[in-house]
């Protein structure tokens, strides 16, 4: 079985308590959060298990790397206080169940690019940027096959991943790829971060998408004409799994010549597209999804964003229309490079 | 020659008549499960006048004549139990008339859903109709007359209660005009002369009609969906009835499915929405979700899933990708909403027994007045095993219906023939005399409606 690595003496020796004075939903003080933080690390409730939007930014925040977010949704599992109703859990739960038959399992012996539950997102993955690459997870109807199952977090089910995720890692594994380079930031946080901290083993090298964009756009130089917009990015939640990745986003717009709106909610201090609060047990939380929507679309319309671009689908889905609503163009990563190199991303208009 | 296809002929033209066994194949079966009866011709008319002569032909000749219209009610219905004619309407497709100010269309009877509703965007977009879960191919005069629902029956009932007046050639060629336009003033209502309803729920054995004008109603520029799920089958009434109360939503259905697998054992709620401004949009919403829904919520009975802008319009069934071979059919039963558990329960026990995995959905009907649920059964076309698990568990779901105090709609001949013995004896002899009066030489659609 799985265990979390968490380490109460990192916690006790921490003078910030940055997971949770940091926290953008709740407001306590350093003494109140050490507080808390010990109350949850040793099994006992606590008001963060019931007041946590699963917002994974305290995986970031923590500068002991200890991974209180994860400890956070265990406790909210063993104590039955998950943030979402049980209907919206079971849902979730039934989702990611593989269907259908089992995957085409072929060997790559290379580089490999998974696309995880995005299978029907094949058109951003088109052009010179991903000309002779190999893909896995092509196939709607059995992309839960590589589904890296992080999606639980955010409804208190770390069983559920630590069940599903050994399989879906022997899966990948069976095409013998060396690197995968993980289409969403939240398999790679699944196969870097979380794996990691709960000791499972992954038999290959995951390489977050921006890096190989980045990389990929280095090859392209040549081809690319500065993109000269100015551009908000959202981050996702699961990007607080792979922060020392984020600066790779300054990169790429540096190098095909984007104008990074320097906004309020950025980097660490960045607002979750609220997909997930809108649901929650807790009174208001429809209103409250809302109210965060409109300060991140305010907040890119006043630093003069023209276009928003995402790397998570689900942000995307989210908000997408409500940024297109006030004139910002939302577009993928992926398209964003691709127009600089002269390409025109599918459905781009 | 033979002379009834001449005679056909002489009414229609040689390119609207057959007789060739590969197009009386074609007409010979509907995409359900009911076994294939073949005609002995097929005709499609242009008009009015061309149905009342093939009409009189078939008195004459003692011939049956099966009216069809896209042929998808998937019970069997334009199936020809005895042969004979099959009266293709399709043809007859002109929108003849749109009155923006007194809302209706006046529509010949070969009108299809798509047709009408990409009209109405084009020409009229302040205004729609309600729109069945069918594919846009079928015939808004063949849904009403069965009885059909469509995505506005919740705020205001059946379709067959959403029209302002029809025209129909009777069995013996006369042609009949009610409402309004019977007294030459209109097709603007269907009140307030004597009623003579005897067209509707008779499947195609009172008459033929060819021109109905059925109500419109306002287009709101933002439509849109929101999801409730919740665990408990038994709280669904109950949140029917706070939903239906706010008089804030369009369609409500509420289903679960066994595939794909995110709704196995779930009972999601679709409710749709439409506003003419953001602001009364977010209104409806926190009316709904905050205020109405908000108790489950809290107490994490019942989860809001989302609000998506959009209908896809038609919602139509996926069931038919379950199996291979593509095929399924449904049992809809009109059904008190206080059931829906007891419907959901012994549906999926129906399909466990059957191997068949479990679709069951629910759309409402008025303010909550009833609910059509529909029990679905995949099978393979090309496995006849398969066709028999579907249709006994079909059958099975009629005796079910009628067991929980529903009302099958649209029976096929066996639920016709469970009707027929509940039938009080009062209503089965009117039935038995209207049938005869009507249509003497039993020519229409035979085999439908008998055994009184």
């Amino acid at each position: 079985m799985y265990e979390l690595k968490f380490d109460l003496e990192k916690c006790l020796a921490c003078q910030t308590q940055a997971c949770l004075t940091k926290c953008r939903f709740i407001k306590v003080d350093v003494e109140t959060a050490k507080r808390e933080i010990i109350k949850i690390a040793r099994g006992e409730d606590s008001f963060v298990l019931h007041e946590c939007v699963t917002c994974y930014a305290c995986e970031e925040y923590c500068p002991m790397d200890n991974h209180p977010f994860y400890l956070i949704v265990e406790r909210q599992e063993a104590l039955n206080c998950a943030p979402t109703p049980q209907p919206l859990i079971q849902r979730a739960v039934n989702l990611g169940v593989p269907f259908r038959g089992e995957p085409e399992i072929t060997e790559i012996n290379g580089p490999v690019l998974n696309m995880g539950a995005f299978s029907e997102l094949m058109h951003l993955i088109q052009g010179r940027l991903f000309e002779g690459l190999a893909v896995i997870s092509t196939d709607p109807r059995k992309m839960f096959h590589y589904f890296c199952q992080l999606m639980y977090l955010h409804y208190a089910r770390s069983s559920i991943i630590k069940e599903r995720l050994p399989g879906i890692i022997n899966t990948i594994a069976k095409h013998k790829p060396t690197d995968v380079i993980c289409f969403h930031d939240e398999c790679y946080g699944a196969y870097t971060s979380y794996a990691s901290a709960v000791g499972m083993d992954v038999p290959f090298r995951p390489v977050h998408f921006f890096e190989f964009l980045y990389q990929r756009l280095k090859v392209l130089k040549e081809s690319i004409k500065p993109i000269k917009m100015k551009v908000a990015y959202q981050r996702p939640c699961s990007s607080r799994l792979s922060h020392e990745k984020h600066h790779l986003v300054r990169y790429i717009f540096d190098l095909i010549g984007a104008d990074y709106a320097e906004r309020e909610y950025d980097g660490e201090n960045a607002l979750c597209c609220a997909g997930t609060i809108q649901g929650q047990k807790r009174e208001g939380s429809r209103k409250r999804s809302i109210e965060i929507q409109q300060r991140n679309i305010e907040d890119m319309k006043k630093n003069g964003a023209q276009i928003c671009v995402f790397n998570c689908p689900a942000c995307y889905q989210t908000i997408g229309q409500k940024v297109a609503a006030v004139g910002i163009k939302p577009m993928y990563m992926s398209d964003l490079c691709r127009l600089a190199i002269g390409e025109n991303p599918t459905l781009w208009r | 020659m033979d002379s009834i296809y001449k005679s056909l002929v002489d009414i229609v033209d040689k390119e609207h008549v057959s007789n060739r066994p590969e197009e009386l194949f074609i007409y010979s079966f509907d995409l359900g499960t009911a076994e294939p009866r073949r005609p002995d011709y097929v005709v499609s008319p242009a008009t009015t006048e061309q149905i009342q002569e093939i009409v009189r032909l078939a008195n004459r000749e003692n011939i049956p004549i099966v009216p069809l219209g896209a042929g998808l009610s998937l019970a069997g219905l334009a199936v020809p139990q005895k042969g004979g004619i099959i009266l293709d309407l399709k043809r007859m497709d002109r929108i003849i008339e749109v009155n923006e100010n007194a809302r209706y269309a006046l529509i010949e009877c070969g009108v299809s859903q798509g047709q009408l509703t990409a009209y109405l965007e084009k020409n009229f977009p302040r205004l729609t109709h309600s729109e069945p879960g069918a594919p846009p191919a079928a015939t808004i005069v063949g849904n009403i007359v069965i009885h059909g629902q469509g995505d506005l029956a919740q705020p205001y009932g059946f379709n067959s209660d959403l029209i302002n007046g029809l025209e129909v050639v009777l069995p013996t060629g006369e042609i009949c005009r009610f409402g309004s336009c019977a007294v030459d003033a209109g097709w603007f209502t269907y009140h307030p002369l004597p009623d003579v309803g005897l067209f509707f729920g008779w499947c195609g054995t009172t008459g033929i009609v060819t021109k109905m004008s059925i109500r419109l109603f306002p287009a709101k520029p933002i439509r849109g969906v929101g999801t409730f799920v919740v665990d408990n089958e038994s709280l669904v009434p109950e949140i029917i009835g706070k939903l239906t109360y706010t008089q804030m939503t369009e369609d409500i259905i509420a289903f679960s499915r066994a595939i794909p697998p995110f709704a196995a054992g779930l009972q999601h709620i679709t409710i749709n929405i439409a506003a003419d401004s953001e602001k009364e949009l977010e209104f409806k919403q926190e009316i709904i979700f905050d205020d109405t829904l908000g108790e489950y919520i809290r107490r994490g009975e019942g989860g809001f899933l989302g609000f998506t802008r959009g209908l896809e319009r038609p919602q139509i069934s996926k069931t038919s990708d379950y199996k291979k071979g593509g095929g399924f059919e449904y049992v809809g039963g009109i059904m008190p909403v206080e059931t829906y558990s007891q419907c959901y329960r012994k549906g999926r026990e129906i399909s466990e027994r059957h191997s068949i995995p479990y679709t069951v959905t629910g759309r409402i009907i008025g303010a909550g007045h009833s609910m059509m649920f529909a029990w679905t059964y995949a099978f393979n076309r090309a496995d006849t095993e398969s066709i028999k698990q579907a249709r006994d568990a079909l059958h099975e779901t009629d005796d079910l219906v009628m067991e929980l105090g529903g009302v099958i709609w649209k029976p096929g001949i066996y639920g016709q023939k469970i009707i027929i013995e509940r039938l009080d004896p009062g209503t089965r002899l009117l039935m038995k005399q209207v049938r005869k009066l009507l249509d003497p030489n039993g020519i229409m659609n035979p085999g439908n409606w008998e055994g009184f």
